[in-house]
């Protein structure tokens, strides 16, 4: 089913002719394979040092490849089903900022919703696109954001048609998936594009399953987090691009920001993960979706957590759902997300993904042992059974809709003065404020302050979300423009 | 020919046991399996290259795995045994005829049949009529009761392996949980006189202070461990292990061992210094 032969691993294998060649070396790292750095070799290992090379004739060079990442490249494209594939190796923050800049220019305006990550918003600052929001719908029983609705892109579409691009965030951090195909097919028809957020379903494309992958349902790119279901290393991502992007533009807009530098570690990883996926990845993944089911069900015998699944398929905005993900719903016990996600790891030693105001997701994948879900339940039951409390105290999560009255980038490089937060109604902010987790802006610069958004802010303080994106690092102040 | 056996007590320290040969070998879905011959201990049982017991000092363990919560106790009728694939504590327990139900967990069924197979003087139980043996994760079945039990024993392997889920918080909790309010959960409870071994037993002692009012720990000698000096750890709401120790009634049982007698048992509870600085050192309240 595969074009190209994928035991292949160009990169790793040119990587291993080169450690074994014994070179001398008068180039960069300055480490010299860590002989110069003797602490570092102790912490990481004599091979992993050996391997930190830069790049070199036999071993290519990610700003132009024409031999083996260029290859490797090829190899990632056909497992993935992409018309072509690139290495990124400053995350899958700059695969989503290489398709936006690739996508749209200043004053351009772009569809997203507005349960992006902040790497799409920073895109919009650099290169002064003009943010159109659709609201994500809510799923009130669960507090969490949903997929677009077919309807309101339709609608968004109609009353912007001169837009350039839809982005689409899919599946979502929660494991939710909006009608990809459909959404493709409306875009297209008017002459956008679509550029799909695929940092939560590298594991679509290689499972039998798992909702439609973005390349599949014939998006035109898609950033791809190699480094979360894929098994890479930290920061190592892939962008994928279908026949219609004109590959050659899509390598300038990388090279803007991308690392002259490329690590061959990071490379290496993303290459023989690739393989990985394509040799085992449906065992794999049938795997992580079975042990995600039974601890579901485990779960949900406990009482008072919900652990959902595809029983929430509406045929909208939840048209499909990654079983893979673990996200448990806490409001019946009377705790926050956050909450359970602190006990679990100060109490327990456990240490899951996120927990937000009603939920929290355990990230499941194929490092993980049947063991280690017993400790993750048999946890959950000891702090229903010491925690839990009226259901009473907890305010629902609410989708706060922005009122965009300057683009990013001009409310980013405008003058403004520092408020405090509580009197800062009615003002333009121009910073972010994020609640991480899950890491979704609860004010973007060029968005107009309300008291239910400072109320907001502080309540999710209050629960123990981590606030970040202000220039004052407690949140206390924000940012506004002058007016 | 000298075959040696050698598990490493640290990096820099091991102790070797000389064998005669190996009766088996095989790897489980949860560890590897060794059964050796030696002339010294008699049969060794040996997983993932840890040393579990010898034929020669395996009484002393498990003697006072049992011996020391049943003459606390005044009338145990169900106990939860937690690991214990070589049946020794099992063994202990059916001499005990007023005990009415032996429910044990082991996640290893090859570690039983294997045990029944080379170890007939630990396995020699497991037929009785009041044991039954549930192969599954000892976490997971714990988790499902509540109010059930009079006694839970947890013996289990190191905290590295398939015995890691045994030394965690939430697996206390759920013993707690499924232990009658009058309750005792014994356990062991590692060494504390290699820094890894104490760590791991401070951690352990921690976890079990935490979710216990009464949280004591007792020791004995046994040979082949390492440092010879090991801990068990003895819990409850109820009971304390030397004030409410019922020395004329579990003497009036007969019950001949050659271990643990009731002097003993008070004595085990008086620890050194430095293992009562350790134990002090992660105690957040006064204890009795």
């Amino acid at each position: 089913m595969y074009r190209l032969d994928q035991n292949q691993i160009p990169i790793v294998t040119a990587l291993q002719a080169v450690h074994d060649q014994r070179l001398v070396p008068f180039d960069v790292p300055g480490h010299k394979h860590g002989k110069g750095n003797r602490a570092l070799t102790e912490l990481l290992g004599e091979r992993c040092l050996r391997l930190d090379v830069n790049s070199m004739k036999p071993l290519d060079n990610l700003c132009h490849p024409v031999s083996v990442i260029r290859d490797a490249e090829a190899l990632a494209a056909d497992a993935f089903g992409a018309a072509t594939a690139f290495f990124m190796v400053n995350g899958t923050t700059s695969a989503v900022q290489a398709m936006i800049l690739t996508a749209c220019k200043k004053n351009d305006e772009i569809i997203l919703p507005r349960n992006v990550h902040r790497s799409v918003i920073n895109a919009l600052v650099l290169n002064g696109a003009i943010p159109i929001y659709v609201n994500p719908q809510i799923d009130s029983r669960l507090g969490i954001s949903l997929g677009m609705s077919v309807a309101d892109v339709e609608r968004t579409i109609e009353s912007h048609p001169n837009a350039k691009a839809v982005l689409i965030n899919n599946p979502t951090y929660y494991g939710v998936c909006s009608n990809l195909p459909a959404i493709v097919q409306l875009a297209h028809r008017r002459g956008m594009q679509v550029l799909v957020d695929e940092a939560h379903g590298t594991h679509l494309s290689f499972g039998d399953n798992l909702p439609i992958s973005a390349m599949a349902a014939d998006a035109d790119m898609a950033a791809v987090s190699m480094h979360k279901s894929g098994g890479s290393l930290t920061q190592s991502s892939l962008l994928l691009c279908g026949p219609r992007i004109n590959a050659s533009y899509v390598r300038q807009i990388i090279n803007l920001t991308q690392t002259t530098s490329g690590s061959y570690l990071l490379m290496a990883s993303l290459d023989l993960s690739r393989k990985v996926l394509a040799k085992n990845g449906r065992e794999i993944f049938e795997k992580v979706v079975n042990m995600a089911e039974y601890a579901r069900s485990e779960i949900n015998e406990i009482g008072d957590y919900y652990a959902y699944g595809r029983e929430r398929l509406n045929g909208d905005t939840i048209f499909d759902f990654d079983s893979t993900k673990l996200a448990v719903n806490t409001l019946k016990l009377g705790l926050a997300g956050i909450e359970v996600y602190n006990l679990l790891r100060d109490e327990y030693d456990i240490q899951i993904e996120f927990g937000d105001l009603g939920n929290f997701l355990a990230y499941l994948s194929m490092g993980d042992r049947i063991q280690d879900l017993e400790r993750l339940v048999s946890a959950l039951s000891e702090i229903r059974r010491r925690y839990k409390r009226a259901e009473a105290d907890l305010l629902s999560y609410e989708y706060i809709s922005p009122n965009v009255v300057r683009s990013p980038q001009e409310a980013f490089y405008a003058n403004k003065i520092q408020v405090p937060l509580e009197d800062s109604a009615d003002r333009v902010c121009s910073e972010f404020v994020m609640s991480y987790p899950p890491g979704i802006p609860i004010l973007a610069p060029g968005e107009q302050i309300t008291d239910e958004i400072i109320r907001y802010i502080l309540y999710s303080k209050e629960k123990g979300c981590s606030l970040t994106g202000t220039e004052d690092i407690d949140v206390n102040k924000v940012n506004v423009l002058v007016e | 020919m000298e075959l040696w056996f050698s598990e490493k007590h640290t990096p820099h320290v091991k102790l070797s046991i000389q064998v005669d040969r190996q009766l088996y070998s095989g790897e489980s879905d949860y560890q590897r399996i060794d059964v050796f011959e030696s002339h010294e201990f008699g049969r060794l049982l040996v997983l993932d290259g840890y040393l579990m017991l010898t034929e020669k000092d395996e009484f002393i363990y498990h003697e006072m795995l049992v011996h020391v919560p049943m003459a606390v106790h005044p009338m145990v009728k169900k106990v939860l045994v937690i690991g214990a694939g070589d049946g020794g504590i099992v063994r202990e327990l059916t001499r005990y005829d007023t005990i009415e139900q032996i429910d044990m967990v082991e996640i290893d069924k090859e570690v039983v049949d294997v045990c029944r197979q080379f170890l007939p003087f630990t396995a020699s139980k497991f037929d009785d009529p009041r044991v039954q043996i549930h192969f599954q994760d000892g976490l997971k079945y714990v988790r499902h009761f509540e109010d059930a039990y009079d006694l839970i024993i947890v013996d289990s392997t190191d905290p590295f392996g398939p015995g890691e889920g045994l030394f965690t918080r939430e697996f206390y909790g759920n013993c707690y949980k499924a232990l009658h309010t009058d309750g005792i959960m014994v356990n062991q409870h590692e060494s504390p006189f290699y820094p890894v071994d104490a760590v791991a037993m401070q951690r352990a002692h921690k976890r079990i202070v935490e979710s216990f009012a009464i949280s004591r720990v007792y020791q004995a000698h046994i040979p082949t461990y390492p440092s010879g000096h090991w801990l068990f750890g003895f819990a409850s709401n109820c009971f304390h292990p030397i004030y409410d120790l019922k020395a004329k009634e579990w003497k009036k049982r007969e019950i001949k061992t050659r271990y643990y007698n009731t002097n003993l048992h008070r004595g085990a509870f008086a620890l050194p210094n430095y293992v009562q600085q350790l134990l002090e050192d992660v105690e957040h309240v006064d204890l009795v």
